[in-house]
Formats: structure tokens, sequence, C-alpha cells
């Protein structure tokens, strides 16, 4: 579609003649045109943002609730979670999950994505197109499914876990209940997080190593490089900019992980808890509502992603996406 | 696609090229296909377990398929007697907050990406910087205030001020999908509509909007998935059995019956097959705008 006429409008830039004639009008247009959709962002997204910032500094409960105006209580909140060891047991959660979840995400994702690469044509889309079911599974079932999967009733893996020779895996799987300790719930959340998010990175994977010019493998292939290096050497330079979006974004999703761990392991599992878990339980958990607590944990999970969010923005600037 | 295959020096080991590109590709495809069977099987399980009768499902010795199959579990869901409501009533809650979601974010978003795709001024970066960092907001913090404003406002426990949330996290994603699509529509059609004594809202309505269509639907079913699947704001937000959506019913039905997996895999088929197949037809487009040029280098 580009080759309409591309002599008229690339050469000169910005500023061809059509172009002139829209820039002296009084230019209302497109400001009317972002207008509610700034405004539904302020009014939903950035003043609920201030509001975290506002009330962790107050104290937000029932009397709130019923109108009566909140209390300042400084840096209370704050101080309260920061001495609190469950605190930083939450958040060693919350970043030890992140770690390995987004490492498996990124490695098995990129691994399928090259093996896409690799299959023919027809197997390559049949591939692909199982691989989004997966994506395309909305967290709730997934997070059910899962929890059927890894079931101490029925449960598909204690089933073959108690099959395999108790040599290799130990025996007494049968009735084996994976929801009993933090570690082994999050072994669970892991595989349904990693099995979900995996097809993105896989898909966007392959979508980079189909512009990589394919003289480059071949000038490789002619100089005697081995696969490892061809990767190291060319593919992962070839796709730097799309890796760091990927590892971006699998940090911020696996960060926030919400919708799962409260359907596998529930708000009754303080055990099990991550940051997002714990903020919403001080806030919403109990007959006694502490939104100003809960606004406290939230804002300490929203820094720190906004930190990550303000590198990618970064690389998107560089990169040119906001042109 | 060969182009690692080749050279390994010393490995050859003197077969003919034939044999060995024929175990290649061999195991590719033996890869390929169990890479497919481990993504697809959760979703199989759960189909498959939807259709087992109860003997089966908790038999010592599961079989992939049912051996049996029965439709009492879809039965039970169907016919409401899985927790008083009706599943059809559920339906209609999630389905009305999606189709309203999809029609004012689509609404919106087809304004502000016509603004960033065909027009430059000032703050044109600032917005789309801002869209990219709304994407990143951790929703799940926001549950906090807005449920406050909300309750303020009167809209708690209400589809309508759920549908206003949806809208907020639908808008930015929705505009950057769309934007490619009205920046290829060539400029010159629509200066060819106002030479031919077209105004703006002609020009859009016969030139424009045709030739987004298809991004639109693609943005529409993006914003029906964001809806639909929604979980945690619809939880913390309605009271009322009877204004709950989907996912809540599920995760309600979950809690509550804990060992019925039958009816509670046949609802959770219920719920998905129509998001995996939505999914499917606008996968690709979501992928080049989750990731929008990257690979530009």
């Amino acid at each position: 579609m580009l080759d309409t006429a591309p002599a008229v409008r690339k050469p000169p830039g910005r500023r061809t003649s059509g172009r002139v004639r829209l820039r002296r009008r009084p230019r209302l247009g497109p400001y009317l045109l972002i207008a509610p959709t700034v405004a539904v962002i302020a009014v939903l997204m950035f003043w609920p943002m201030l509001q975290i910032g506002i009330m962790s500094f107050q104290k937000v409960g029932n009397r709130q609730l019923r109108g009566e105006p909140a209390e300042q209580v400084g840096t209370g909140n704050f101080e309260k979670i920061l001495n609190d060891p469950f605190f930083w047991q939450t958040l060693k959660h919350t970043v030890l999950f992140a770690a390995v979840a987004v490492t498996l995400t990124l490695v098995i994702g990129t691994l399928v994505g090259l093996l896409l690469n690799k299959l023919g044509k027809r197997m390559s889309a049949f591939v692909a197109g199982g691989v989004m079911i997966a994506w395309a599974t909305p967290p709730v079932t997934a997070a059910i499914i899962f929890s059927w999967l890894f079931g101490s009733t029925g449960g598909l893996v204690n089933w073959t876990l108690d099959m395999l020779p108790d040599a290799l895996v130990g025996g007494g799987w049968s009735d084996h209940n994976w929801f009993a300790t933090p570690l082994s719930t999050y072994t669970v959340l892991t595989v349904c997080v990693v099995w979900q998010a995996c097809p993105f990175i896989a898909v966007s994977v392959l979508a980079g190593l189909k512009s990589v010019p394919g003289e480059l493998y071949e000038a490789a292939r002619v100089d005697g490089s081995g696969p490892w290096r061809t990767f190291w050497s060319i593919t992962y330079p070839m796709l730097k900019p799309i890796f760091l979006v990927l590892v971006v974004m699998s940090i911020i999703w696996d960060f926030k992980v919400f919708t799962q761990l409260f359907i596998m392991s529930g708000m009754a599992n303080r055990d099990a808890f991550n940051l997002s878990l714990y903020a919403y339980s001080e806030a919403f958990g109990s007959l006694n509502p502490k939104l100003g607590m809960g606004s406290a944990i939230a804002l300490v999970l929203t820094v720190i992603l906004l930190v990550v969010t303000a590198l990618y923005v970064r690389v998107m600037v560089r990169q040119g996406e906001t042109r | 696609m060969r182009l690692t295959t080749a050279k390994r020096p010393g490995g050859a080991g003197g077969r003919p090229p034939t044999m060995r590109r024929l175990t290649r590709k061999i195991l590719l495809n033996g890869t390929g296909l169990l890479v497919f069977v481990l993504a697809v099987f959760p979703v199989f399980w759960m189909a498959s377990t939807a259709f087992k009768p109860n003997t089966e499902i908790f038999s010592t010795t599961p079989k992939p398929f049912p051996v049996d199959p029965t439709l009492e579990h879809f039965d039970l869901v169907l016919n409401g007697r899985i927790a008083e409501v009706s599943f059809w009533e559920y339906f209609r809650n999630s389905a009305l907050l999606a189709i309203a979601t999809v029609l004012v974010s689509g609404l919106l978003a087809l304004m502000a990406a016509t603004a960033v795709a065909r027009f430059r001024f000032r703050f044109r970066t600032t917005f789309l910087v801002m869209l990219i960092v709304v994407q990143m907001v951790p929703l799940e913090a926001l549950v906090i205030p807005l449920f406050l404003d909300l309750k303020t406002l009167d809209l708690l426990n209400s589809l309508g001020g759920l549908t206003l949330v949806y809208i907020g996290f639908a808008v930015p994603f929705a505009i950057w999908m769309l934007r490619g699509f009205v920046a290829a529509v060539p400029r010159e059609l629509e200066e060819a509509a106002a030479i031919d004594g077209a105004g703006p809202v002609r020009t859009f309505f016969t030139v424009m909007l045709p030739l987004v269509a298809p991004g639109l639907v693609a943005t529409s079913i993006f914003s029906f998935i964001t809806a639909w699947n929604e979980f945690i704001f619809a939880y913390t937000f309605l009271n009322d059995q009877d204004k709950y959506t989907l996912p809540i019913m599920l995760q309600f039905f979950f809690g509550r019956s804990g060992n019925a997996w039958g009816p509670i895999m046949a609802a959770s088929t219920l719920l998905t097959i129509p998001v995996i197949a939505f999914f499917l037809l606008v996968q690709r487009r979501m992928v080049s705008g989750l990731t929008a040029g990257a690979v530009k280098g």
C-alpha cells in the first residue's frame, strides 16, 4: 500500500505542500480527538495512582467508608510494613517468583520461537496455532485447570508421578497436596504462568527471526559457524531490541501476578502471599478493611514497576516507536 | 531454514547426507509435535474432563478421552442447578459488559488513533508515552482507590461502573493497535474525497471507516477479551449474585464445591471456548500490536 505515489509523499520530509495547508488551520482537531481518551485515562488511571500515594499516608478503614474524613498517620503505614517480617516474606516471594518465571518464560519461549522458525511452513503454522491456545486461555480458567491437574484426588500429575519408578521421583505421590507449602504452590503457579506466557515470547521471537536477512546466516554457514555461535553472534544481536521489550514486559507481568495465585491458593493461605495478594487482603480481606495499609503496599509494588516501565519507555522512544 | 543445518565438520560419521537430513527432519517435527501437545494438553484435559462421568474423573487409571461421554455436567451448569442462578444470567452480564466496553473503547480509540496517525501536534509524543506507561501500571494496585471512587459515585455493585473501569483498561492498547491501521490508509484517498466536495464527516464515513474496519474488528475482539476475562475488579466491586460475571461465577463455584471437577470443567470450557475462538482470529495483529515494530532494529 506504500507504493501509491511514494514520490509525492516521501522526499521533502514532513513539510510537503499538502501538509502546509493543514498546518495553517487553527488546529483544534487532534486535541478534540484525544480529549475523551485523556479524560478517561486521567480519571481511571492517573487520579487513582495519585490516590494510592495519598492514602498510603492515611488510615482508611470502616469509619472512613462510612464517610468520616481520613486520618493522617504520616509514615506510620510504611514503618509498620517495613518492620514486619511478613512484608519482606511477600516481597521475597514476588521477586523470586518473577526471577524464576521470567527466566523460564524467556528461555523456553525463545527455544520454541527458534523451533517454529526451523519447521516447515505447515508444521510451523500448526504448532503456532496450538501454542496460541495456551496464550488465549483466560487466567481464571488456567488457574482452575492447573489446580485440577495438580489436585490431590484424581489429579493427573500425582497419578503420573506415582506411576514413574520410585527410584526416579520417590514414592507416596498418590495423595500429595501441592498447595500445602509456599514452595510447591509457587511451583504450580510457575508452571501455569510460564505455560501461558511462553507463546507470546515464541511468536514475537518468530516475527523477529523472519525479519533477519537470510544472507547473514548464509555467510555464517560459509564461515563454518555452529548453531550456538550463530545464535549468539547473529540471532541475538539482531533480536536484541525485541528481547529488551520482551524482558521488560515479562518482568512487569510476573511481578503483579494476582488472579492465578488468588484462585490456586486463596486469601486464607497467607503463607503463600505475594505483594499484590498481600495488598489486596489488607484492603479487602477482613471485616476490618485497612485501605491505607493496602495502598502503602500497593505503592511499593507500583514504584518497583514504574522503575521497570521507565526503562521500557526509554527503549521504546529510542527505537522510534513514538514517532 | 536449513541455515545452521549442515556443517558440523567432524560429526558426519560417513552417513549419506539424505539420511542425515531425514533424521533431522524427523527430530525437528517430533519436537514440534511435542511442543504442540504440551501447549494444548491442559485445555484438552479440561474439555475431556467435562465430558467424563464422575466414575471416570476419579478413576485410578485416567484415560485421555472419555470412554463413556456424558453431558450431565453441562446440563448441571446450563440449567442453573449449581449456584441457584442460571448460567445464562452470568453469561448475559459478561456479554453486556464486554459489548459496552467494545463499543465505547472502540469509538474512543478510533478518534485518538486518527489524531495520532494523521496529525502532528504538540504533546503528541507525550500522549504516546502516556499510552505506554498506562499499559504498564499494575491494575491490581488500582483496585483500592477505584473501589473508593466508585463508592463515592454510588457506582459500586453496578455493571455500569465496572464498564467504565474496563474502558479505561482497554483504550490504551486499542489506540496503540489501531494507529497502524489508520496510518496505512493512503492520505491521497481522503484528499481525493475532499476535492470531490466531501466534508470531513462524509470523508470519514465513506473513506476512512471502511478501510480501517478490519483493524477495528481486531481491536474490538481484544477489548472484548479484556472485559470477558477480567477477574479482580468484578470480584471486588460486585456484591449481588445476579450481577456476577462468568469468571466470578466460576471462582465462586470452584471455591464452594471443592472437588466437583466435572461441572467445574464444563463451566470452564464454556467460558474458554469463545475466547480461544476470537483469539485465534486476531492473534497476528495482537503480536504486532504488542511489540509494534521493535524488530526494526
